[in-house]
């Protein structure tokens, strides 16, 4: 869940009232956010740094708001401010609207054919007559951060690059070069480097390493030109610095270069709602024209408001309340989703603005009405539903057993069901290509190489972990073991299994002997060679050890297992 | 039990004196060893009132080994002295005396020698003085007398620094006759014998009473795994409330039906690399319901079902690696896929509570693996009221009946709430669990009727049981390295009290 953090003051003022905590971390609950911490830099610096780090930090309060991670839409001040003030009926949600350039053509952006092979989807548009003060300027760059780490999938579907459109020309080419022919001075570096160059500069840069796998092992990288020649990005690692914005920015071009352009047209329409409020013209954002390989063009930004119709019945109905038509469409205008009562007096038309991309279907929609009318208003009734309860065979024996082999003076352990391939072959003297485990292809540790084929292996570990105890220790565990079985879907399959371990200064092979004697007779289980249960000697290095069969021979695939000394 | 020749002694010397006596004299005068009298005392004080003894500690000043050698022999320098005949020893010779090196320096600082360096043959020392006082071994003498109070304070640090003293506390009772004081004591009797009362010679006997204090035999019993107990608990709870036990025994999952057949996309950050165990071998799912797995493409890449999807590039590759689950749900999409499957839908409730894996950063709350409880319900025209009203039936089998709901946010449930309830020790609102009603775009591809709604809950088993045994570190609960004594003293298991 990305956590947004605003000064407190700041959102106050924007909201047009103060709240205490408690008021403003319960608007918070209602609204589907969280107050997750009330801090500021200084206590964040003194806590990451040590305190005389943090001296002369800014002790200005700062509110952590978790925000949900389908609303991308609520990821800086402007955002959160509008969709609070919207909720509290203390504002109308606005209008966005794309507009044409008043006196010229639309800015272009061509893209080329060599993008396909690295990074095939772009578009752009412009923010016209901005005006930033500091605080802006902060919000507009945390924005892009914020979008890059969450829908943006830490660039890898969508790169941001925003640019002072007055120090460039277009039409703007993207295209996709060799990364020795790409040659540019990067954001805040003194001097040009090729791509090659600038990838090995930041192989050490502890923000942008990060991104360099993307475009890496690619025979092209991915850059945008103007008219000119500048470059104005090498998405999706860095911008040109020739065209970065500053305090002093009028006009701002913003580019998206993407994998997914369904996510390219939703982030570029959230930079632009959140921003476009600072324009001369508040809620307009120029087009700018985005001309395709095969001669196609498109205008961006899309802000597509879309319409869907549904009836008060299906709110109702899927909420579990009775509230009128006029009610909900108010409870939805709420939500920044404006809603119409229809001539029909039963259906809602409810137009989703281009913010709202997390709506995608009528159930989130109703989901939003809920919201607004406060899930902690809705009667909480009992289902109807009658149903007669089954236990699972297999855990309901599993139960049993469990009750019965503690009754036997055994005590229940829970060990893992990952482990490290040693604990289930070597230490156990067995090769692990005959143990049948299926093995974890991205472990962070040894601890989680394989899923356990055996449960010996934890109960040994318990046991060696409480030495100290008083002896005896009898343990057992039942539990699932994992085993490859091509007959599955998946091609494994969770096995259960029971093991007990015996552990005292001698070893008393027949009290774990007896304890099985116990369980195949709760089982019914009669020992003999014929229909009964025996056991057989298993030959092991250094283990006395021996099988357990059952009638025509079928070995019943567990073990008692004693180990010497 | 202590000697009954000593404990009588004892009785006799306590009787024959009018205020009371030390346990420390008794021993001296006894010439037996002070750990002998308190056993005495302490088998007197079992048997009643007899006496009464009360602890005391006094410290005096001891000689160390070292210490008694120099009050018997004469100190290091005053040794070094006498040893050396009038025409002077070699100080190589000397030094080999155990004395040599101490006395030595002593005895020169003293001004008791002189060495001659020059002296042919090797530096040599010879005496200075005839006679000498020997004031340590002097001052040693009255310590051991018992007369360290003859000396000041300084002089026995001196010779503490020296390691020639040390100052012991030493812990003795005061013994003084008790209400039923006798000098005679007649053995009490433990336990009552079929002899005893076939002779009746119960009648006469005194029995030792029992004591209370004292904790009783723990019984020889095996035990069951707390955290198991507590999973017992809520299958017995959702048993009650009717619902059907799901097959969860399966770890390794596909991505298909762990995720995609969950309506969450292939670039959801849960599917990376950082978030979910992937497997190496085997590596991939070989086996999927085709119709089924290509109405789930469809809603993910071009929507459908009234929905717009997520449009994106769904590929099979994706959707066939395995995984060990990251949650429950995925067998509850499965339990779902098959009810559609049936010629006629019923109702149901499902439950299961088994392990999920997750490849996290391991922290005092999080494992890499860890039970999920969940439960589903599957039936037509179920609203949002009814989760909160069932959630609130479920939460109050565990004795939890303030509830509230938060807004959140789960790829496929829609509302999905965040169940949270009031801690009163805490006095806060902490989140209990997760729940929600599927997305149509889940279950219709599956071939459930357009009217069935599927509300679904889940939480973790850990969770309250931490709270419950009241544990910080989830790895003193789960895996081998718990400590089988929490295991032995883990108490019965009543979510409700």
């Amino acid at each position: 869940m990305p956590t947004v953090s605003v000064k407190r003051d700041l959102l106050f003022h924007a909201l047009g009232r103060t709240y205490t905590d408690e008021e403003f971390d319960e608007l918070c609950f209602e609204f589907g956010l969280e107050l997750d911490e009330i801090t500021s830099e200084k206590d964040i610096i003194s806590r990451e740094q040590g305190d005389t780090k943090a001296e002369g930090a800014s002790d200005v309060i700062l509110y952590k708001i978790d925000v949900p991670a389908n609303r991308y839409d609520l990821l800086c001040l402007e955002g959160l401010v509008r969709g609070l003030q919207v909720f509290k009926q203390k504002m109308e949600a606005p209008r966005y609207r794309r507009v044409s350039p008043v006196s010229s053509e639309p800015q272009r952006l061509v893209i080329t054919e060599e993008t396909t092979a690295v990074r095939p989807h772009a578009v752009a548009a412009v923010l016209r007559n901005i005006t930033f003060t500091q605080e802006r300027y902060d919000s507009f760059i945390e924005l892009q951060e914020k979008l890059h780490q969450n829908v943006c999938r830490k660039r890898t579907l969508v790169a941001i690059g925003t640019h002072d459109l007055d120090t460039i020309s277009g039409p703007f080419t993207y295209t996709a070069k060799p990364p020795g022919d790409i040659r540019f001075k990067p954001l805040n570096q003194a001097k040009e480097y090729t791509a090659q160059e600038l990838m090995s500069l930041y192989k050490t840069d502890s923000h942008l390493r990060h991104y360099l796998h993307i475009i890496e092992d690619k025979p092209v990288y991915p850059v945008i030109y103007d008219s000119n020649g500048i470059v104005l990005s090498m998405p999706p690692i860095i911008n040109g610095d020739h065209s970065k914005i500053s305090l002093n920015t009028k006009n701002v071009f913003i580019e998206c270069t993407a994998t997914d352009l369904t996510k390219a047209k939703i982030v570029l329409d959230m930079m632009v709602t959140m921003f476009c409020e600072y324009c001369e013209e508040p809620f307009t954002v120029e087009e700018t024209e985005v001309v395709y390989p095969d001669g196609r063009t498109c205008q961006y930004p899309e802000l597509a408001y879309r319409k869907e119709t549904l009836s008060a019945d299906f709110i109702n109905r899927k909420v579990g309340i009775s509230e009128s038509t006029e009610h909900i469409a108010q409870l939805l205008t709420k939500m920044c989703l404006r809603s119409e009562v229809m001539s029909d007096g039963e259906q809602i038309e409810v137009e989703i603005p281009p913010t709202r991309s997390d709506v995608i279907h009528a159930c989130d929609i109703m989901e939003d009405a809920a919201m607004a009318y406060g899930f902690n208003n809705i009667p909480r009734t009992t289902p109807r539903t009658y149903t007669v309860a089954n236990q699972l065979p297999l855990n309901k024996l599993s139960e049993l057993l469990r009750q019965d082999l503690a009754a036997a003076g055994f005590t229940e352990a829970l060990t893992f069901a990952l482990c490290s391939q040693e604990d289930i072959a070597d230490k156990l003297l067995k090769n692990i290509s005959e143990t049948r485990a299926c093995h974890i292809s991205n472990p962070k540790t040894a601890e989680f190489q394989v899923a356990r084929t055996t449960l010996l292996s934890g109960l040994l570990k318990t046991v060696a972990a409480n030495r100290k105890m008083p002896l005896p220790l009898r343990l057992f565990e039942i539990s699932d073991v994992v085993l490859k079985d091509e007959t599955k879907d998946v091609g494994a399959r969770n096995n259960r299994r029971l093991c007990a371990v015996y552990y005292n200064k001698s070893p008393g092979f027949e009290v774990i002997h007896g304890l099985m004697d116990r369980v195949m007779q709760l089982l019914e289980v009669k020992p003999g060679q014929g229909n009964g249960y025996h056991i057989q000697a298993a030959d092991v290095t250094h283990h006395r050890m021996c099988l357990l069969s059952q009638s025509l021979g079928k070995s019943m695939g567990s073990r008692t297992t004693e180990r010497e000394g | 039990m202590a000697d009954t020749g000593l404990v009588e002694t004892l009785l006799q010397r306590v009787e024959k004196v009018d205020g009371g006596l030390d346990s420390q004299d008794v021993a001296t005068s006894l010439g037996v060893d002070h750990q002998a009298i308190v056993g005495a005392v302490k088998s007197l004080q079992a048997l009643g009132d007899v006496i009464s003894a009360e602890q005391r500690s006094s410290k005096h000043w001891e000689l160390t080994g070292e210490g008694c050698e120099i009050a018997e022999q004469g100190s290091h320098e005053a040794r070094v002295v006498s040893s050396i005949p009038k025409e002077g020893m070699p100080q190589s010779q000397l030094m080999k005396l155990a004395f040599g090196k101490v006395g030595f320096s002593k005895a020169m600082s003293n001004k008791w020698i002189r060495l001659d360096k020059g002296h042919e043959g090797g530096p040599r020392i010879f005496k200075t003085v005839e006679r000498l006082e020997d004031l340590v071994r002097d001052k040693l003498l009255l310590v051991q007398k018992g007369q360290a109070s003859q000396l000041e304070e300084k002089e026995k640090n001196e010779l503490k620094k020296r390691k020639l003293l040390s100052e012991v506390t030493v812990k003795s009772y005061w013994i003084t006759k008790g209400s039923c004081f006798s000098t005679t004591i007649t053995k009490q009797e433990t336990e009552l014998t079929p002899e005893m009362i076939a002779s009746g010679s119960w009648k006469e006997k005194k029995f030792k009473p029992y004591n209370f204090e004292a904790m009783g035999v723990a019984p020889d019993c095996g035990h069951l795994h707390p955290l198991m107990k507590v999973r017992t608990q809520f299958r017995q709870i959702f048993l009650e409330m009717g619902f059907t036990e799901m097959p969860t025994n399966n770890f390794i999952e596909s991505s298909f039906w762990n995720f995609d057949s969950l309506f969450q996309p292939q670039q959801h950050p849960a599917r990376d690399q950082h978030d979910t165990f992937f497997l190496s071998d085997p590596a991939q799912a070989h086996e999927f319901p085709q119709d089924y797995l290509e109405r789930v493409r469809k809603v993910h890449s071009e929507g459908g079902f009234g929905s717009q999807g997520y449009k994106y590039d769904w590929k099979i590759e994706e959707a066939q690696k395995n995984i060990l689950r990251t949650h429950t749900t995925a067998v509850s999409a499965r339990m779902l896929y098959k009810l559609a499957q049936q010629e006629k839908f019923t109702p149901v409730k499902y439950f299961s509570i088994d392990r999920v894996f997750r490849n996290e950063t391991l922290d005092a709350t999080h494992l890499a693996e860890f039970h999920q409880i969940e439960g589903v319900v599957a039936d037509y025209g179920l609203t949002l009221g009814d989760l909160m009203g069932i959630l609130h039936q479920f939460f109050n089998k565990l004795g939890i009946t303030k509830l509230r709901f938060k807004p959140a946010y789960n790829p496929y449930t829609e509302p999905s709430m965040e169940v949270f309830s009031y801690h009163e020790g805490l006095k806060k609102w902490v989140e209990l669990g997760n729940s929600g009603v599927f997305r149509p775009e889940m279950l219709l591809p599956m071939g459930l009727p357009e009217g069935v709604t599927v509300i679904a809950w889940g939480l973790s088993l850990e969770r309250p049981t931490m709270i419950k045994y009241g544990i910080n570190n989830i790895r003193e609960l789960v895996g081998h390295k718990v400590n089988l004594q929490m295991v032995y003293d883990s108490p019965v298991c009543r979510l409700d009290s």
